[in-house]
């Protein structure tokens, strides 16, 4: 396969990943703003800004990160890079680059959602209209991922497109676990509020009734990271990505000649550190310090799979 | 049809259907062609125009039908164009007999942009420079088709064609089937066979066949990708390819894989940036030099460029003469060269009767309709014509036949075009028809889709439709009956409440 097919393929889904999951994050804190005093509620509009790693870019626009301007923010301004607007933009502009690479269920999962976004009126993004908007999001993220599951050969193309899937899902889950970390402390308190928290965590990543199926017991902070972090089960869990992208990337390496680089390495440390933790250990070692040094080292294995697949320069 | 507003024999089954079909049900049909398109992702990006960078290009719901006859007779006409212009390039490009012999000035070929001086003495792969050829043709009469132009570069459109059909066959099934139509859709086909057959001879049964795009953002970008898609071969950007020791090889994830065949939808200029403009960013640097080696073909060969100019155009029926030694089946356009001052004289006298066009320069931009155009636009294409006389030509806006049409106020006559596409490898091939284009304003002569023109679906007829009399429809089976046969064979029976009463009684 072309590097340059393969580089659109892996942005192809995480554009269409990470547009399905800032709607989730946007509904969690909706929900988390609503039970917030009038001044708190603000705090839970920055925590979103940090979660998804736009808030320079906002801080530039915006004095205040007040629920009107990061929803805009976060879903119709085209200058946010991580924004759902511009996730749809930049997915639609990689899968019009490899139209040929794609089944036709798949084209038209984005290039619908595409047209409908260019018509929707603005103001679906306010008052009551919010959630529907971001259902709408999340339906056509899922319409998307069901179409690449359903429709795709087992080939290289489906690889990348899921291994970009994987490593954005995994970068998403950290980040929204990391920005209420503070409730994961040890001296956390087990009231109202942090339940609240809890409830938002596992909201934003769709696992509210997963947990009960799971623990059926009532939300405790140390089995709520367990689940997020270290749970096969979960297919948002830490675990349960690392393990798709490692092997997803054993089977590209074996489609193409058997190389293997640092990315191999580093997917496949990552997954052994996820099957091997303990969430005691990692709790006491400080959630917060755990989950930047997965984001980080998310961050490298993307550079690694692009300096060994995507960018076409190794001879 | 003819300008007389006869129908010819060819349209008399699509005559009775939309003579029973409502324009209402027309129209709706002609929105649902566009849902189809756009979903689909057909669009073409028109240069300066401010608005949707992905416009459709209008479709019209009506086809333009040709007897088999009418296209065996163009087919011909077209094979013997197409070998003689690329006889026509091999010479110039060589020996130059034709210039020798006189019957072409020297001038008009050797200083011309479109000589490429780098392809002096250069054979290309078996021998061929235009393995692909799109020939625009025009109707004036039952018997008559004018060439209007060559198009021996890059030409597009093909995609449209295709799609075209596709669409017939979804949006009038049945009117689709009343009629023979010659399938087109072996195209793509017939295209990879062409270009596998220009591999070089190292080359084992499967050369690596790609398509070259200049991106995304080219205008007949769709087209690139759906010609790659239909052949199966990979669809690549300059920035996928590199040249080592004068051989092409593509970036894969797989690492560096050699590529035998080119087909590039990149002007010649931007190809490579160490033979021709420094500035490409699009091209290959080193490609020409892998091309001059032997080691990769391209298609179109660099330099074809000289067989479509406008200017060198008067001149190709003399190279069937020349070449082939056979008279021209296919005829040219009268035309004016303002060049020659006896022609100027006569073009700016006759400004209101004729079409000027840049005798460089493609998609109808800077053209004078004469009879359509203001005082003030001749007044200006005057002064131009005086200032550079070299840059134009002239032609008589012939009486060209038209075709019914779906219009803002109804069914209409049209202007039409033709574009019929050649393949050229060990062989000639074509499918029938080619790519209608029609001028949708009435009156209008402007077909090219820059200028707001349309295309149609171009049907071939394999034979005449029956007449009305002769037309025997099976009786529609008895419905009761299919059901009973369905419930009783199929593995619904549980679900159809018919059965279920039926096994109940």
């Amino acid at each position: 396969m072309l590097s340059r097919t393969a580089d659109c393929l892996f942005w192809l889904g995480r554009y269409s990943e990470r547009a399905g999951n800032v709607a989730r994050g946007l509904a969690a804190t909706l929900r988390m703003a609503m039970l917030a005093q009038p001044l708190a509620a603000d705090n839970e509009w920055r925590a979103l800004l940090i979660a998804t790693g736009s808030e320079p870019g906002f801080s530039a626009k915006h004095a205040h990160a007040n629920a009107e301007a990061v929803v805009h923010w976060l879903t119709l301004d085209l200058d946010n890079p991580s924004g759902i607007a511009a996730c749809v933009e930049a997915g639609r502009r990689n899968a019009r680059t490899v139209r040929t690479a794609l089944t036709v269920d798949m084209w038209e999962a984005i290039n619908d959602t595409w047209i409908e976004f260019r018509r929707l009126d603005p103001s679906v993004i306010r008052g009551d209209r919010l959630p529907g908007f971001l259902d709408w999001v999340k339906s056509r993220a899922l319409l998307f991922n069901g179409a690449a599951t359903d429709t795709m050969l087992r080939d290289d193309a489906w690889r990348f497109v899921h291994l970009g899937t994987m490593l954005e899902r995994a970068d998403n889950t950290a980040r929204l676990l990391d920005v209420r970390h503070a409730a994961f402390t040890p001296a956390a308190e087990g009231d109202a509020a942090q339940y609240a928290q809890w409830q938002a965590v596992l909201r934003s990543v769709s696992a509210l009734r997963a947990y009960q199926h799971v623990f059926h017991a009532r939300l405790q902070p140390h089995l709520v990271a367990e689940l997020l972090l270290l749970r096969q089960e979960l297919p948002r869990s830490l675990l349960a990505c690392y393990r798709n992208v490692e092997a997803v990337l054993d089977a590209i390496a074996d489609n193409n000649g058997g190389t293997r680089g640092e990315c191999h390495a580093l997917a496949a440390a990552l997954h052994a550190q996820m099957r091997q933790g303990k969430v005691d250990a990692v709790l006491a070692g400080g959630l917060h310090d755990f989950l930047t040094g997965t984001i980080d080292r998310n961050i490298a294995l993307g550079r690694e799979i692009g300096a060994f697949y995507l960018s076409g320069q190794r001879s | 049809m003819h300008a007389e507003g006869a129908i010819r024999t060819p349209y008399a089954e699509m005559a009775r259907f939309l003579d029973t079909t409502g324009e209402a049900a027309l129209e709706q049909k002609r929105l649902e062609a566009e849902t189809l398109f756009r979903r689909i992702g057909v669009t073409f990006a028109v240069y300066t125009e401010g608005g949707d960078p992905e416009r459709l290009i209008p479709f019209d719901v009506i086809p333009r039908i040709l007897a088999r006859d009418e296209w065996e007779r163009l087919s011909q006409g077209l094979e013997q164009r197409v070998r003689a212009l690329n006889a026509f390039l091999s010479d110039v490009y060589g020996k130059r007999e034709i210039i020798e012999a006189g019957r072409i000035p020297a001038a008009l070929v050797l200083e011309n942009e479109g000589f490429l001086p780098q392809m002096q003495g250069f054979t290309p792969p078996g021998g061929v420079w235009t393995v692909i050829s799109g020939i625009d043709l025009v109707r004036t009469g039952p018997d008559n088709f004018y060439v209007l132009e060559d198009n021996c570069r890059t030409p597009s459109g093909v995609s449209y064609m295709l799609e075209n059909r596709e669409a017939m066959f979804r949006l009038f099934p049945e009117i689709c089937a009343r009629h023979r139509i010659a399938p087109v859709s072996h195209y793509p086909e017939e295209l990879l066979e062409t270009l596998k057959s220009i591999a070089p001879a190292r080359c084992g049964a499967e050369p690596c066949v790609v398509v070259l795009t200049p991106g995304p953002y080219n205008s007949a970008y769709y087209e690139h990708s759906f010609l790659a898609d239909e052949m199966g071969v990979e669809l690549v950007e300059g920035a996928d390819l590199f040249v080592r020791d004068e051989a092409v090889f593509m970036r894969t994830t797989a690492g560096p894989k050699q590529v035998d065949v080119i087909y590039r939808r990149i002007d010649d200029e931007f190809l490579d940036p160490e033979c021709f403009r420094a500035d490409s960013v699009v091209g290959v640097p080193g490609l020409m030099a892998a091309y001059r080696a032997g080691n990769v073909a391209l298609a179109n060969a660099p330099g074809t460029g000289i067989a479509d100019d406008k200017a060198v155009y008067p001149y190709v029926p003399e190279m069937v003469r020349f070449y082939l030694k056979e008279e021209p089946i296919l005829s040219n356009v009268p035309t004016f060269m303002c060049e020659r001052p006896a022609d100027q004289d006569y073009v700016l006298a006759n400004l209101d009767k004729l079409v000027v066009k840049l005798a460089r320069g493609s998609g109808g931009y800077g053209m004078l309709v004469g009879p359509h155009a203001t005082q003030e636009q001749r007044d200006d294409f005057a002064a131009r014509i005086r200032a550079r006389p070299g840059d134009y030509i002239a032609q008589p806006t012939l009486a060209l036949s038209t075709v019914p049409t779906l219009g803002e106020d109804g069914i209409g006559p049209r202007h039409v075009d033709l574009r019929p596409f050649v393949l050229f490898g060990k062989s000639v091939r074509m499918v029938p028809g080619g790519l209608t284009r029609v001028a949708l304003r009435q009156g209008s002569l402007v077909v090219n889709s820059s200028q707001g023109g349309g295309t149609k679906d171009t049907w071939v007829l394999l034979e005449d439709p029956p007449d009305a009399a002769q037309l025997s429809l099976p009786a529609p089976p008895d419905a009761a009956a299919m059901a009973q046969s369905q419930t009783l064979g199929g593995m619904t029976q549980s679900q159809t409440p018919g059965s279920q009463t039926q096994g109940n009684a």
